[in-house]
């Protein structure tokens, strides 16, 4: 079996950011796996600007602020990066086994990062009621359907949840020529970004609802409308509120979790709620040399501070090779 | 007064804007100088990047995305997005590269916002 002094899972913000800062201080057999073609990660469908400001002094879009990463590792000798590689085991020995396509490769790393991210909340997480048709997409989903694979997921749409990628999506929506027909938002106010709420929303003049809720989702094959009532302080529905907006697409925004599968086949203790590693320490985990990095550690509003901590977890695992962790 | 949140950075300061026959006299509440000059385009002639995805063709991406590398006024967001579907993008690129010049006649250049690089 294979052995190499670093191997980093993921090639998003946070594994580019910690595979770069471990290369400078002093690692220089680092292998980077990436499951997707591209480096970049959740980067490359986040085409909207807004990114950079804290960590280039400037503002980017999504897919620019990784270009600058993925322009960094091509130009380091020490980094090798693995596309297409796809982890299916870990062990809490640092074992851990990947798909290539054609290969299945299994390897022994003497320190390990997991720059895994999160994924999204969906809507069986937070209890919608009615039919299950089609046309119920997660925000991040329809964000790669429309920016990714140039696919219009539906004309007449609403977005229940006022997450930051539900609001920048009210926007993406609109500008690819569908009608976005409502934001709902049980709380009194947005989870997101004011900025997005003022960019995303109010340019457009777009409904949004604060303290409602969606309490049935209508259609036998294809979402046809959905029932909105409005809720009091405790959260309760409010008889009599409700009402009904026809639409055929229903997108959900309730929210990110980190995405910590692997490391739970080790025996590193999470989280049972956020799903995050149980620690002390930022990107340390119950299992010495296995450090967690980015949204995996714990989800992050901007990509910035994803960076920002992900040099000091390239650090810790070159100290941790040294002997110093 | 007006109040308005600046969108700048994502501090999203609330601003107080004291506005004279459509002018801004007066700006508070901003936690830098960028809040004085946004309070001022917003309210007198507001303006936004617009980002996008254009089609491509013949190569192994099928969307590219692209910016304005200025903003242009938010009137035109529509107008201008609508124009994306007219072009096809069929060689690679760099990050930066300019896919049209003096977009929509707003004197903003549109650019692709990352790089693909064919491998021989």
């Amino acid at each position: 079996m294979r052995k190499r002094d670093l191997v980093i899972v993921g090639g998003g913000p946070a594994g580019m950011a910690a595979a770069l800062s471990a290369h400078e201080h002093g690692v220089k057999d680092i292998l980077l796996l990436e499951r997707d073609q591209y480096l970049g990660g959740i980067l490359n469908q986040c085409i909207h600007t807004g990114f950079g400001l804290g960590f280039f002094k400037e503002v980017l879009t999504g897919p620019e602020y990784a270009q600058r990463f993925i322009d960094k590792i091509e130009t380091v000798d020490g980094i090798e990066v693995s596309l297409r590689s796809f982890v299916v085991r870990l062990d809490d020995d640092k074992t851990l086994t990947y798909l290539k396509p054609g290969m299945v490769e299994t390897i022994k790393a003497k320190a390990l990062i997991m720059a895994t991210g999160c994924r999204e909340r969906t809507r069986e997480m937070v209890h919608i009621a009615g039919t299950r048709p089609a046309g119920v997409f997660s925000a991040g989903l329809a964000q790669k359907l429309i920016n990714v694979e140039g696919l219009l997921p539906g004309k007449e749409v609403v977005i229940v949840g006022s997450g930051d990628i539900g609001l920048i999506m009210a926007r993406r929506f609109i500008l690819e020529g569908a009608k976005v027909k409502a934001v709902i938002e049980i709380q009194p106010q947005s989870r997101g970004l004011i900025r997005n709420i003022v960019q995303c929303v109010e340019d457009f003049d777009t409904p949004l609802y604060f303290r409602h809720k969606i309490s049935r989702i209508c259609g036998r094959d294809r979402v046809e409308g959905i029932d909105v009532i409005k809720v009091d302080e405790q959260l309760q529905e409010i008889d009599g509120s409700g009402f009904h907006i026809a639409c055929d697409t229903v997108l959900v925004s309730v929210g990110l979790i980190p995405e910590n599968e692997l490391i739970e086949m080790t025996g590193v203790l999470l989280d049972k709620k956020t799903n995050s590693p149980i620690s002390n320490e930022l990107n340390k985990t119950s299992i010495e040399g296995l450090f967690v990095c980015g949204n995996a550690f714990k989800v992050y509003d901007l990509v910035d501070s994803v960076s920002f901590d992900s040099i000091e977890a390239g650090r810790l695992a070159a100290a941790y090779l040294k002997g110093e962790g | 007064m007006r109040k308005i949140t600046c969108i700048e950075c994502p501090k999203s300061c609330s601003l107080s804007v004291d506005i004279e026959n459509c002018r801004v006299v007066k700006v508070s509440g901003n936690r830098c100088p960028k809040g004085e000059i946004y309070a001022k385009t917003e309210i007198e002639s507001p303006m936004r990047i617009l980002t996008a995805t254009v089609l491509a063709q013949g190569l192994p991406l099928k969307m590219v995305p692209v910016r304005t590398d200025k903003a242009i006024p938010k009137a035109k967001i529509l107008e201008a997005s609508t124009e994306l579907k007219k072009i096809k993008i069929t060689k690679p690129f760099l990050v930066g590269d300019i896919v049209c010049e003096n977009f929509c006649g707003l004197g903003v250049n549109l650019r692709v916002t990352r790089s693909l690089k064919i491998e021989k």
